[in-house]
């Protein structure tokens, strides 16, 4: 109790002397804010891209493509494959036949917004069904393409980040000129990012004939998933893999995402024992000033222990500011940023917003709090040991 | 000089403060050093393209084919010495995750690129066989691959007609300068529209010209050749073509920099502060020194010196440690297969070192340069 009670005298002792060492406890608690910053900054690139790859297609959705395919852009169908799938057991039925959308994935090169060069813009032709596959899409400007002109919708990812995609505009690709009709959004998922129009004149635009890359279809329950992947791996007529839609998207990102977490990792793992250095530099320097200080109190009866602690959690309490200003302003300036980047697998470009989660957020300040006590544990010990006799005699 | 042993033992009065400042600095510019090697890197192949070739592919995207028969019409345009052309193959070496690009090309895609170097006899075994494969450096020690090795790639695009792996024998192991990527495999065109029987299309275009200021106007004119064809092209040198690649990636360049401007502004408070603490502990030695006659100028330049030493002995052996590392091993894997500092850019990491030096030590040489005798000696 008595021991309790002597950390809380040193310690509030300490910080009401804070003012007096303002200038370095506040480079100590702004060198943990930038390491805090940058470290949640970084992270939070590769959580928002997981975020959004993670977010597309729901427990019922299904993606097919050719068996071996690693991603639309290399998978391809004819169109009596479409019809196959569309048919199996367990595809949810609509009022117009079955929810099953044979598809096209192309790429079309359009500006960055901001750069003067192109970008590979994912351009997907669909049948009417991907609307009843996708039931999250909802127009937020314009109207639905008309069946058989060369109409597109855009994803409003795709509109922000990239330019003359806005309502009424008009884009030349190769011989045919598309109209812009509509900008709609899905929440954040993939599909946000893709320019979307009739598959039957996507087709001859591109030369494909009558073949497709993939069939998306939502089942009439999750629980058929198995049901449909084994009726159409077992049949022979088809060569095709079964994936749920969540799982194919999420597959993704690993690549991309896990590329970024290492550097955010290394480079705020690096900065952090340049802060730790800065902290250490500001806690032995308060520990000196305060020779002659902590010696009386040893004098005067009170024990090592709270002295390193009352030194430790001065140290901890100006990496914890630290923290949380770092975060805050993390938050305040990361969160919900937009981007593009590219999607290696697929070659084209998926629009994304930086997401600084709860989680991350409370990653950073834990890491501001273990770089205060490292900082703060060497000179706390170097003030317990301070011989008392020396230190009262000093200057 | 003769004050050197003065500006070394002001420092060594607090060897842990000194040490520790000189870790901070030593830090930054390590973090310098790999963030501008990983920029390098998403940017490949920007450094070191050249600007005497140039790339043409299909006007509405580099995924759709061009005609092969543009080769030769290409190739007649004035000023243009050598076409070569290539296809994106995408195949998939036993699990999706052993990812490295592989590219069917025709012979005359390795003398446009005299980068691709490696022993003569291979180069004359790869050309013979049908069959056989280039691959660089690092992909081959990836995997272990030796010269006369079959490699099965499963076709994800382009499949054998009972979609069946494809099957190479490699006949060369290549080797570039730095900064160029080996993680590349290459093999014969023939081999591909043979087996699979789709001909005469390819994926892009590779063209040496002869005199590279002519290279807008060489582009435009092949551009115009094709105009309002089914197949229309867009050229480009291949600087600006990897330029462009590069920025589908994303700003990696700004993040970096926004990155680094952090780094650095917390290094700089970290520095300032340590050199304010020790000035103004020492302020009555530096009194003392004035008494002895030490002009304001020259005390101020002790300061200034000190800071100069202990930004140059940290940041300088930081920027040595990540030349050296990125330089003389693979950091990058496979998917940063091109890591590494280009020089230009240990330049600029010097002049920061010097900008560093100056912003630390400025504000505690002022104040060093301002004291009075009296106010510094009235001091304990």
């Amino acid at each position: 109790m008595q021991w309790l009670s002597q950390i809380l005298v040193i310690s509030w002792f300490n910080l009401r002397n804070l003012p007096q060492r303002l200038g370095s406890s506040l480079a100590t608690v702004v060198g943990v804010a930038g390491v805090v910053l940058v470290f949640i900054g970084v992270l939070s690139i590769a959580t928002g891209l997981d975020k959004t790859l993670a977010s597309t297609g729901d427990e019922e959705s299904v993606i097919v493509m050719r068996s071996g395919a690693t991603d639309e852009m290399s998978s391809g169908l004819s169109h009596d494959e479409t019809r196959i799938i569309a048919d199996a057991p367990g595809v949810a039925r609509g009022q117009s036949g079955p929810v099953a959308s044979a598809e096209l994935y192309v790429v079309v090169d359009v500006p960055k917004r901001g750069a003067d060069t192109e970008a590979n813009v994912p351009l997907r032709g669909v049948s009417p069904a991907a609307f009843d596959v996708r039931q999250e899409l909802e127009f937020i400007a314009g109207r639905n393409f008309e069946p058989g002109k060369n109409e597109i919708i855009v994803g409003e990812g795709a509109a922000r980040e990239f330019d003359g995609l806005e309502l009424g505009a008009s884009k030349r690709w190769g011989e045919n000129t598309w109209t812009v009709v509509g900008i709609f959004s899905t929440g954040g998922t993939v599909a946000d990012s893709e320019i979307w129009c009739d598959a039957k004149v996507l087709q001859p635009a591109y030369r494909r004939g009558n073949s497709y890359q993939s069939v998306q279809a939502r089942l009439e329950s999750a629980a058929s998933f198995q049901a449909f992947k084994d009726a159409l791996t077992s049949d022979p007529r088809l060569n095709v893999q079964v994936d749920k839609a969540q799982d194919y998207y999420a597959g993704q990102s690993t690549i991309l995402s896990g590329t970024i977490r290492v550097l955010g990792v290394v480079i705020g793992l690096l900065m952090g024992f340049g802060a730790i250095f800065g902290a250490l530099n500001t806690m032995y320097t308060a520990v000196s000033a305060r020779t002659r200080e902590i010696a009386t109190l040893r004098a005067l009866g009170f024990g090592s222990g709270p002295v390193v602690i009352s030194v430790l959690f001065e140290a901890v309490v100006l990496a914890a500011i630290g923290g949380v200003i770092g975060a805050v302003l993390a938050y305040g300036i990361f969160n919900g940023f937009h981007a593009a980047t590219l999607n290696w697998q697929t070659f084209s470009q998926v629009t994304f917003a930086f997401a600084v989660t709860a989680p991350l957020m409370v990653a950073g300040i834990l890491y501001a709090l273990v770089m205060g006590f490292v900082g703060g544990v060497l000179p706390a010990v170097r003030a317990a040991r301070l011989p008392v006799a020396t230190a009262l005699r000093g200057h | 000089m003769k004050f050197l042993h003065l500006v070394w033992r002001n420092l060594m009065r607090k060897k842990a403060r000194t040490t520790l400042t000189v870790l901070s600095i030593f830090i930054a510019f390590v973090l310098y050093g790999a963030l501008v090697a990983v920029k390098t890197a998403f940017g490949v192949g920007v450094e070191l393209a050249g600007l005497d070739r140039l790339v043409t592919i299909h006007k509405i995207s580099l995924i759709q084919p061009l005609p092969e028969s543009y080769g030769r019409k290409i190739l007649a345009i004035d000023g243009v010495s050598k076409v070569a052309h290539a296809n994106w193959f995408g195949g998939v070496y036993q699990d999706p995750k052993n990812y490295f690009a592989q590219f069917a090309v025709d012979p005359g895609y390795l003398e446009i690129y005299p980068e691709i170097r490696m022993p003569p006899e291979q180069r004359e075994a790869w050309l013979n066989d049908r069959t056989g494969a280039l691959v660089g450096r690092q992909t081959a020690e990836r995997f272990d691959w030796k010269v006369g090795d079959r490699i099965p790639l499963q076709g994800t695009i382009w499949r054998t007609p009972d979609d069946s792996a494809w099957e190479f024998t490699i006949r060369g192991i290549y080797d570039a300068d730095k900064g160029f990527d080996t993680t590349n495999f290459f093999f014969h065109h023939e081999y591909l529209t043979e087996t699979t029987g789709i001909e005469g299309i390819v994926g892009w275009y590779t063209l040496q010209i002869e005199d590279p200021d002519r290279s807008a106007a060489i582009a435009g004119e092949v551009d115009q050749l094709f105009a309002n064809s089914p197949a229309e092209t867009k050229t480009s040198t291949e600087k600006a073509f990897a330029q462009g690649f590069a920025n589908q990636i994303g700003n990696i360049g700004q993040i970096v920099q926004g990155v680094l401007a952090v780094v650095f502004f917390t290094l700089l408070l970290v520095a300032g502060n340590t050199m304010a603490l020790s000035v103004r502990e020492r302020l009555n030695e530096l009194g003392v020194l004035k008494t002895l006659g030490f002009s304001d100028t020259r005390v101020m330049l002790l300061v200034l010196a000190e800071s100069f030493l202990i930004t140059f002995v940290g940041g300088g052996i930081g920027l040595a440690v990540v030349t050296w590392l990125t330089r003389s091993f693979d950091l990058g894997g496979a998917m940063l297969p091109t890591l590494y500092l280009p020089w230009n850019a240990v330049w600029i990491g010097i002049a920061l070192l010097a900008f560093t030096a100056f912003a630390a030590g400025a504000i505690p040489a002022l104040q060093a340069q301002r004291l009075t005798i009296v106010d510094a000696l009235r001091r304990t």
